[in-house]
């Protein structure tokens, strides 16, 4: 391992599992994925070499690059229990007002503050970022949370309507939840991808089932640790590491996922997703952000992606 | 506790024994009615339709016709040509053409003004199209006069104003047109779908290929001489008839830029698979099975007036229509009660009378899906109510029915039957009335009714559906978003949500 300790005090290593329904569980299955340092610390891969075969990459890196951890491979079961938690917890999580939403999403801001160290040091080893780079991305990841904690009590009001119709009606319009909305993560940034697309899909209620960066998974597993410690409740986030190419066509088939946020960056697994969406008419919004760090990558149109609008007719008179 | 299939087969029993004691009401034979037929003389029903493409009616590259008809004689209206892939291919280049070339170029508010010309001559012929909608359609004339007509003309006012605001609807995007939309719509509401879909493209600036369904073209094609006579710039909006193929060469053209369409949740899934990995945008309004839930403190006559005009309204051929009651089960017997006694009042036969409440099922073969399932329940165990009022000779009729004894599994209760068909089952609880409501893949619409008003404010935000009516039911506006959750659809029609379908933001 890296930065191995020169005293006699032996390193206790983290085991990295998958996050499901507030817990952190191995896969049923069994399987592992070794994840590996990167080759040359300071330079970060290409993102484009990063999102074409994940795979091929990690067992060429096997050779020379000291091993970071065995992840858990996540399986179709796996998935299968997530979107199980995250439907037990998604009406309750709805329930909650606002103001609490809100305060939980700063609440993770703050946790993430408390793990800004070690989430740094786990992107400098995973992936040759330079320490301040690093430090760039924790720290925009923070800053989104933020931004996203204050908008829980303000989209229904920019978002909703009150519709002058033509007869004795008070009829309004609001956005809701769509329900469990999977997540697509992008390959890198992995961090504040992640969070980019998951602090919109949960601010307005919904619940979300994650398939992480397959190339940089250890963040996004340390990551989890922020969401168990924010006061959001089991089964709201639930973070699954393992192969896109395998999971993906179970994320997009299930049919108690009725949306899907595709920023995965792969043209045949978005096509996959875009036509095995049609089971249950899944909503499905493919994203293609090249800036993560802009300020266009954040805002009102990504929680509007996963909100359904209901228009209520509520008579007037006596 | 929730009531149970035994529950449902116990109230069931205890109805028909109110329905065989009870004196039977006489209306029929009390009061005789005149007939009072709207006149056809003053539609000018041409022989032949071709296509409109290019600002003008052209015949098919397909060389075909198919006949419409009137679905309460049988009789043929008019010939109508059908689009190959061909004529939609010629349709879209004109569209592409007008759209480079013309409409695109045009100041967004001349753009709004074509838009109020063709309300306004919606309105000067609104007399022409209601008949010809209740002929080609077989809806009571009641209907086409009082409901399709006013509000399709209410569709293109309201969105003719927002040709040159739409900055104002999406503040910080820089808001542009598509280009060419690819527009299929159904057979139950036929202008007002038209108008449903072609208000809002034209208002966003796009234009336009529509193809109406196969059993009723004819007032789309009425509606492409209005673009004529309101000189709307060649290409803009282009009318192709045809069946499913029709659809899907638009569907599958390569130009067009975005689909939208109304129809069977089957079909929608075909749609979503079929440009899945193309750059095409897609809006679905679906398939439906509202549930119409009757608390034991709703106002009960009014209540049951709701539960007619959500299941029999356009003789039940309403993707949200209330095809699913819910009743409380305290005031179940009493509502079955009168509901019995008012589909006997339903006045069953020629959509053109004026009197006439329920008109002709819409084609031989919804009529046949009709049957089917409607078999299916009673084969399922289900309890059959049905007005026993006189069914014409000729046309495609069937008359009013709900079942009771129906349990949530039974296909009456999950498959959206499309017809004059209501399936009734009760509850104890209001979680118990959500539960049910919400247990179905669809997600269109549902019907509230009780007399307070939080209660009201309670279960309607607990309701998966996109569009819920309070002491009401089948309310429309064209300010007010409409479509669905779930299977039911994705995007809206109508207000300012629904004018996102029809725009481009950078």
């Amino acid at each position: 391992m890296l930065d191995r300790p020169r005293d006699s005090a032996l390193e206790v290593r983290k085991t990295y599992k998958l996050y499901v329904g507030g817990e952190f569980i191995r896969t049923e299955s069994g399987r592992y994925d070794p994840v590996y340092a990167a080759a040359r610390p300071g330079k970060g891969r290409s993102a484009s070499a990063q999102r074409r075969a994940p795979s091929a990459q990690r067992l060429s890196a096997g050779a020379q690059r000291p091993l970071l951890a065995n992840i858990s491979r996540g399986s179709r079961k796996d998935l299968r229990e997530a979107v199980r938690k995250a439907r037990a917890a998604q009406p309750g999580w709805a329930s909650k007002s606002a103001y609490l939403k809100g305060q939980i999403l700063y609440r993770m801001a703050e946790m993430l503050e408390g793990r800004a160290p070690s989430l740094a040091k786990l992107l400098k080893e995973s992936h040759g970022l330079s320490p301040a780079a690093a430090q760039r991305e924790v720290r925009a990841t923070i800053d989104r949370l933020v931004h996203y904690a204050g908008w829980s009590d303000k989209y229904g009001a920019i978002l909703g309507t009150v519709n002058p119709v033509a007869s004795s009606y008070f009829d309004f319009s609001v956005p809701e939840p769509v329900g469990v909305v999977g997540i697509v993560a992008p390959e890198t940034p992995d961090l504040l991808g992640l969070v980019s697309h998951l602090a919109p899909v949960v601010v307005s209620g919904n619940a979300a089932v994650v398939l992480l960066s397959e190339t940089f998974p250890l963040p996004a597993l340390e990551f989890a640790e922020v969401l168990a410690t924010s006061d959001l409740p089991g089964g709201v986030a639930n973070l699954l590491s393992g192969h896109k190419e395998e999971l993906v066509p179970h994320l997009a088939r299930h049919m108690d996922v009725l949306a899907i946020a595709d920023a995965g960056g792969d043209a045949a697994l978005s096509k996959t997703i875009a036509s095995d969406a049609a089971v249950n008419v899944k909503r499905v919004k493919r994203y293609d952000v090249s800036d993560y760090f802009a300020e266009k990558a954040q805002g009102l149109d990504f929680i509007e992606a996963f909100t359904e609008i209901k228009t209520t007719w509520h008579p007037i008179g006596v | 506790m929730s009531t149970t299939l035994a529950d449902e087969k116990a109230r069931t029993e205890a109805l028909k024994k109110i329905e065989a004691e009870k004196p039977r009401l006489e209306f029929g034979g009390a009061w005789e009615y005149a007939p009072a037929p709207e006149s056809k003389d003053h539609v000018r029903l041409e022989k032949r339709y071709g296509l409109f493409v290019g600002g003008e009616f052209v015949a098919p590259r397909s060389k075909k016709y198919f006949e419409t008809i009137n679905p309460a004689t049988e009789e043929v209206l008019a010939e109508v040509a059908e689009g190959n892939a061909a004529d939609i291919d010629a349709a879209v280049r004109a569209a592409e053409e007008a759209y480079e070339k013309r409409w695109r170029k045009l100041s967004p508010a001349q753009r709004g003004k074509y838009i109020y010309r063709i309300a306004r001559l919606l309105q000067e012929k609104s007399r022409e199209l209601a008949v010809l909608e209740s002929m080609n359609g077989g809806k009571p004339i009641k209907e086409s006069r009082d409901v399709d007509v006013p509000l399709a003309v209410a569709h293109f006012f309201y969105h003719a104003g927002w040709s040159d605001k739409l900055d104002y609807a999406f503040p910080r995007h820089r808001v542009s047109p598509i280009g060419v939309c690819g527009q299929i719509i159904p057979w139950n509401f036929p202008l007002l779908m038209a108008a449903w879909k072609i208000a809002p493209a034209l208002a966003c600036g796009n234009t336009i290929v529509l193809k109406p369904a196969e059993t009723t073209p004819l007032t789309s094609l009425h509606l492409a001489k209005i673009c004529q006579e309101a000189d709307l710039p060649p290409g803009v909006v282009n009318i192709v008839p045809g069946a499913g193929e029709t659809g899907a060469h638009l569907v599958n053209h390569p130009r067009v830029r975005k689909i939208a369409f109304t129809g069977s949740t089957d079909v929608g899934k075909i749609i979503q698979r079929s440009i899945a990995g193309t750059a095409k945008r897609l809006t679905l309004e679906l398939g439906g099975k509202a549930a119409n839930i009757i608390f034991e403190d709703a106002p009960l006559d009014q209540a049951v007036e709701g539960i007619i005009n959500g299941i029999y309204f356009n003789q039940g051929h309403v993707c949200c229509a209330g095809s699913r009651l819910l009743v409380q089960e305290s005031v179940a017997t009493a509502v079955l009660g009168k509901l019995s006694d008012r589909i006997a009042t339903l006045r069953l036969g020629d959509p053109l009378d004026k009197n006439t409440d329920v008109g002709a099922i819409n084609s031989k073969m919804q009529l046949e899906k009709i049957r089917e399932l409607v078999a299916c329940g009673v084969e399922e165990g289900a309890e059959i109510h049905q007005s026993a009022c006189a069914i014409p000779s000729r046309g495609f009729w069937f008359p009013p029915t709900f079942f009771t004894g129906v349990a949530q599994s039974h296909r009456i209760a999950r498959e959206e039957i499309f017809g004059p068909v209501l399936a009734v089952m009760t509850f104890r609880t209001p979680e118990e009335a959500v539960e049910k409501a919400n247990n179905i893949p669809y997600g269109l619409s549902a019907g509230v009714w009780t007399d307070k008003g939080s209660k009201i404010f309670q279960i309607t935000s607990k309701m998966k559906a996109g569009v819920i009516w309070a002491n009401t039911f089948n309310k429309f506006d064209p300010s007010s978003p409409f479509g669905g959750y779930k299977e039911s659809g994705f995007g809206r029609e109508g207000g300012v949500h629904g004018l996102r379908a029809y725009v481009e933001l950078s």
